[in-house]
């Protein structure tokens, strides 16, 4: 991943907490985060058997308001908000005109006229820049950078609800995958949303940036019983990557559609016009050339970001996101390939440090959990 | 995790443990600690000519890929084949998971490695 260097990274409200707990910290998209607590291994299968506590305060939230905030969120997002109910949250796309991604994105709508929008921490301004000139003339709308006034705590695992529920009444157990809430936690307020980037149960935890630490601690310290441990962003990525969740500037961007990416039931086909909608209907209509596709590793080796994928002699694609996962223990990954050679089972090479190495298309996700 | 005093070590975090004109050589607990989870190890082929500060393999933790560099010159005559299929053992037992024995061409080379105090100073 490409870093700036040259500006000062940007601080979370835990970086403090970070730091004094001996997290490894890393440049992560301007941010100074942690990539690592007690190792990527085992932060991972806490997740998966347990819970993990993650900070994600640098992801950002851009909010929209106004009599016709819906019809503005309508027209930049590619998923039906109209579906939403007030409580309720989607995965959706910012589009380019081309079908491509400015972003991928949460929407959650707060109030009948009122969104919140979840965005790469990478893409604020970007996508800030975009919103405000795209929704410019839809009439009373507006849209606030509120990303300074969030911070962001993730507690995923199936033990989650055990460990969250003593600390608010907030009823978890009722609430539905994707619906949210506002009350109290660790007598601080805040939102709390049935969402993650995971693949597990689990919730995401919206609070005052200056009681981020307090219901950090809270939260650990609820969870000392079931063995919750603070983890980075080494095993949000592995654990993202194991439920097949796309990432911005690894599997999706603004060279990819929203259908190559095999993402075209976050778009809403039934809606009027939005940004993206003709592109993507177009190819809809005279299908894709290439998509994306699971693999996993059948010679030794690890698939990286960036390495080039081959059907025979021919450079037919690249891998997106690939390593090997601590809890399936298998080296899978994401690439493009043509579409005639997606089809499980369906064998073909990835260049390893200049030897071609056996993979085979396999079905996503690589790893759901029991419901 | 204390350094061998008997292994001399490279500024790339490797060790070798000489005996005679043979080496065993390793990564460093220093170099275990900043991959993070070990979980795949490419090894060279015994009769493999190596040179001193080359490449001779890779290691890869879950997130990154790093180049192994031999310490010495000379040819491979032992691979750790086990280390294969446990990798993690690198993470946990740094200075006992030798990689491959090497017998060195030339034995003088290995006296302007670093001792285990100058190894120590280098990365604390």
């Amino acid at each position: 991943m490409v870093q700036a260097t040259d500006a000062p990274l940007k601080k979370t409200p835990l970086n403090a907490r970070h730091r004094a707990s001996g997290a490894r910290m890393v440049p992560f998209s301007g941010w100074d985060m942690p990539v690592e607590y007690s190792g990527i291994v085992q932060e991972h299968n806490a997740v998966r058997t347990r819970a993990g506590l993650f900070d994600v305060s640098h992801m950002g939230e851009i909010e929209i308001a106004g009599k016709d905030a819906l019809a503005a969120v309508q027209r930049i997002s590619s998923n039906d908000a109209s579906k939403l109910a007030v409580g309720q949250a989607q995965y959706s796309g910012l589009m380019t005109p081309q079908g491509t991604f400015v972003d991928d994105l949460l929407v959650y709508r707060l109030a009948p006229s009122h969104f919140l929008l979840v965005v790469n921490a990478g893409n604020i301004p970007k996508d800030y820049a975009w919103i405000a000139e795209q929704i410019a003339s839809v009439g009373d709308a507006v849209a606030v950078d509120a990303s300074s006034r969030y911070a962001l705590i993730a507690l995923q695992g199936p033990a989650a609800v055990d460990v969250l529920q003593p600390l608010t009444g907030v009823d978890l157990a009722s609430m539905k995958y994707y619906w949210f809430a506002h009350g109290e936690v660790a007598n601080v307020r805040a939102t709390v949303s049935r969402t993650g980037y995971t693949g597990e149960d689990g919730f995401e935890v919206f609070v005052p940036p200056q009681s981020a630490d307090r219901v950090w601690q809270a939260i650990l310290e609820s969870g000392k019983v079931a063995e919750v441990i603070p983890c980075g962003l080494g095993a949000r990525d592995t654990l993202r990557l194991e439920a097949s969740m796309r990432l911005y500037g690894n599997d999706i961007d603004d060279t990819t559609t929203a259908l190559e990416a095999d993402l075209g039931w976050i778009v809403g086909w039934k809606k009027d016009d939005f940004i993206g909608a003709s592109a993507l209907r177009e190819q809809k209509a005279g299908g894709v050339a290439r998509k994306i596709v699971g693999f996993e590793m059948v010679d030794r080796g690890i698939a990286r970001h960036g390495y080039d994928a081959f059907v025979g002699d021919s450079n037919a694609g690249v891998v997106t996101s690939g390593t090997q996962t601590p809890f399936l223990k298998k080296a899978i990954g994401m690439a493009y390939l043509p579409l005639e050679h997606t089809a499980p089972n369906t064998e073909f090479d990835v260049e390893i440090r200049g030897k071609r190495t056996r993979a085979r298309v396999v079905p996503m996700p690589f790893y759901k959990r029991a419901k | 995790m204390s350094y061998p005093a008997s292994y001399k070590y490279t500024k790339d975090h490797e060790w070798i443990e000489l005996t005679g004109d043979r080496g065993k050589v390793g990564i460093t607990d220093y170099a275990q600690q900043q991959l993070g989870d070990v979980v795949y190890i490419d090894l060279p082929d015994v009769g493999a000519k190596l040179k001193q500060g080359q490449s001779f393999g890779t290691i890869e933790s879950v997130k990154a890929v790093s180049e192994l560099y031999s310490p010495v010159t000379g040819e491979v005559v032992e691979v750790n084949s086990a280390l294969k299929d446990k990798p993690e053992t690198v993470n946990a037992e740094p200075h006992d998971s030798w990689m491959v024995v090497v017998k060195l061409t030339n034995p003088g080379e290995a006296a302007a490695l670093l001792d285990a105090a100058q190894y120590q100073d280098l990365v604390k």
